[in-house]
């Protein structure tokens, strides 16, 4: 065992919780702004809009976080044109692609808790605005969003879970994040076992900070839904 | 003690004699370019050549063993054969066993870039290497200014410099010439600045291996690396195989 080699890197460690923090949260952010107008859409009509929000979501939710990462930094950099682009800009740096990877990956799986949590708000709640006399825009905005994100917080704080592991894959693509940091403990000491442990238990604490946070507001926003026994 | 220091005596006088005429080298077969087997069962390669160049100049007869890598030392120890010459690096673990001549190469380090790259332009630039590897403690201890990118494989490395996502990239000539420089993909791409080989970051490079009883052996197989680079014919058998002279810093 050999943990003072870990402590010795320490800062690597706090740098790559750093990224880890910098990109789970930027993408989630981003993909909840998808997620919101895409969910209501996917949610209450069956248009062409729907159907195209539907193809989107299908094609992130059936691939592999790591298939499209691969995808967007190798794959997309290869074509001259793309290059040549302004988009390179964004697309050579490797943070870029990994932020737009995970913003959309989180955006899809984001759309379908949406669009599931509106359609379980319940009809009453809804005729009721409606009958005090609100505009269908007043409805939405008073009634059915904050009822369905209330009924969305369980299974989004997954979301959140799964995103923080997911962003493990940003260290195929050059970044330090905390598990390309035990990756190159592995590789420099040869210290598979502490690197590696070090590595899962500052993605378990991080976890347990979301998971926390989560059951707080869950008491807070759906207390009122609470079966008492 | 005394029987001892008889047999050793005794042992090594066999090895002079066995030197006096001919020796028996353990080469392997499976490691192109330096050692791979013909269809015929004939062995042949870099290590090859330089052994025959090396008995030649030692004036003795070679006769190659094939070897497994596995069983390559304990052949060594039985007396299979009285060296080995088979692309082994010299680490302080073999020495513990057997007894090394000085290199007869190192594969060196090398910058690849875009051609017309420079290593005074090097500083603020984005360099990539493997993660973990010898090449990575080599640019944070000599060049602290540039940018390191770490990737998992050396594929990777080349991706990236094709894409232009980095300027240049660090790592061991000999692989970066066949596996990127040499092939298609490699067009537009050379080696610039100079050949790297330091001890401290790159080891010591591999070396003829000897019984350790057999220390005139082992001299005489130094001498013949110098002897062979001064005459000239290491840099043809060189040539043969590589681009760059892979013996690497004197």
């Amino acid at each position: 065992m050999r943990f003072d080699l870990v402590l010795d890197n320490w800062h690597l460690f706090a740098g790559g919780m750093w990224m880890t923090l910098q990109l789970t949260m930027l993408s989630l952010l981003i993909g909840f702004c998808i997620a919101l107008p895409f969910g209501m859409i996917r949610a209450k009509s069956n248009g062409i809009g729907s159907k195209l929000i539907n193809a989107y979501v299908y094609a992130f939710r059936g691939t592999p976080l790591l298939v499209q990462l691969y995808l967007i930094y190798y794959g997309l950099s290869q074509f001259e044109w793309v290059r040549d682009s302004f988009a390179w800009v964004v697309l050579r740096e490797a943070w870029w692609c990994a932020l737009i990877a995970f913003s959309l990956n989180s955006g899809a799986y984001a759309t379908e808790i949406i669009r599931g949590a509106v359609q379980s708000v319940p009809a009453g709640e809804l005729e009721a605005a409606k009958s005090l006399g609100m505009s269908p825009f007043k409805v939405n905005r008073l009634v059915l969003i904050p009822s369905a994100l209330r009924r969305a917080l369980p299974q989004y704080g997954n979301e959140v879970v799964f995103m923080l592991h997911g962003s493990v894959v940003a260290s195929v693509i050059t970044i330090q994040d905390i598990l390309g940091v035990g990756r190159t403990l592995n590789a420099r000491y040869y210290l598979a076992y502490e690197g590696f442990l070090t590595a899962a238990a500052l993605y378990m604490a991080l976890a347990f900070v979301v998971v926390f946070a989560f059951r707080q507001l869950e008491k807070r926003y759906l207390g009122h839904l609470k079966i008492s026994r | 003690m005394k029987k001892i220091l008889l047999a050793a005596t005794a042992m090594s006088s066999i090895a002079l004699s066995a030197q006096a005429d001919s020796v028996n080298i353990c080469v392997e077969g499976a490691y192109p370019p330096f050692s791979s087997t013909e269809a015929s069962g004939e062995v042949v390669g870099f290590d090859i050549d330089i052994a025959n160049a090396l008995a030649a100049a030692m004036g003795v007869e070679a006769t190659m063993v094939k070897t497994d890598w596995d069983g390559i030392i304990p052949a060594l120890l039985e007396g299979k054969c009285d060296a080995i010459i088979a692309s082994m690096s010299i680490t302080d673990e073999r020495k513990q066993v057997i007894d090394f001549s000085a290199k007869y190469y190192n594969s060196p380090a090398g910058f690849i870039g875009a051609a017309g790259m420079a290593v005074d332009a090097l500083d603020g630039k984005v360099v990539g290497v493997q993660r973990g590897t010898i090449h990575q403690d080599f640019m944070e201890g000599e060049y602290p200014n540039v940018e390191l990118r770490l990737y998992g494989s050396q594929d990777e490395v080349y991706l990236d410099l094709q894409a232009g996502r980095i300027d240049a990239a660090m790592g061991d000539s000999i692989a970066m010439d066949d596996g990127f420089i040499s092939t298609d993909a490699g067009e537009g791409f050379a080696f610039f600045g100079e050949m790297y080989s330091v001890p401290k970051y790159h080891g010591e490079g591999a070396g003829v291996g000897v019984r350790q009883a057999d220390t005139e052996l082992r001299d005489a197989f130094s001498a013949a690396v110098l002897a062979i680079r001064a005459s000239g014919e290491y840099a043809a058998i060189n040539d043969k195989y590589f681009d760059i002279d892979i013996y690497g810093g004197e």
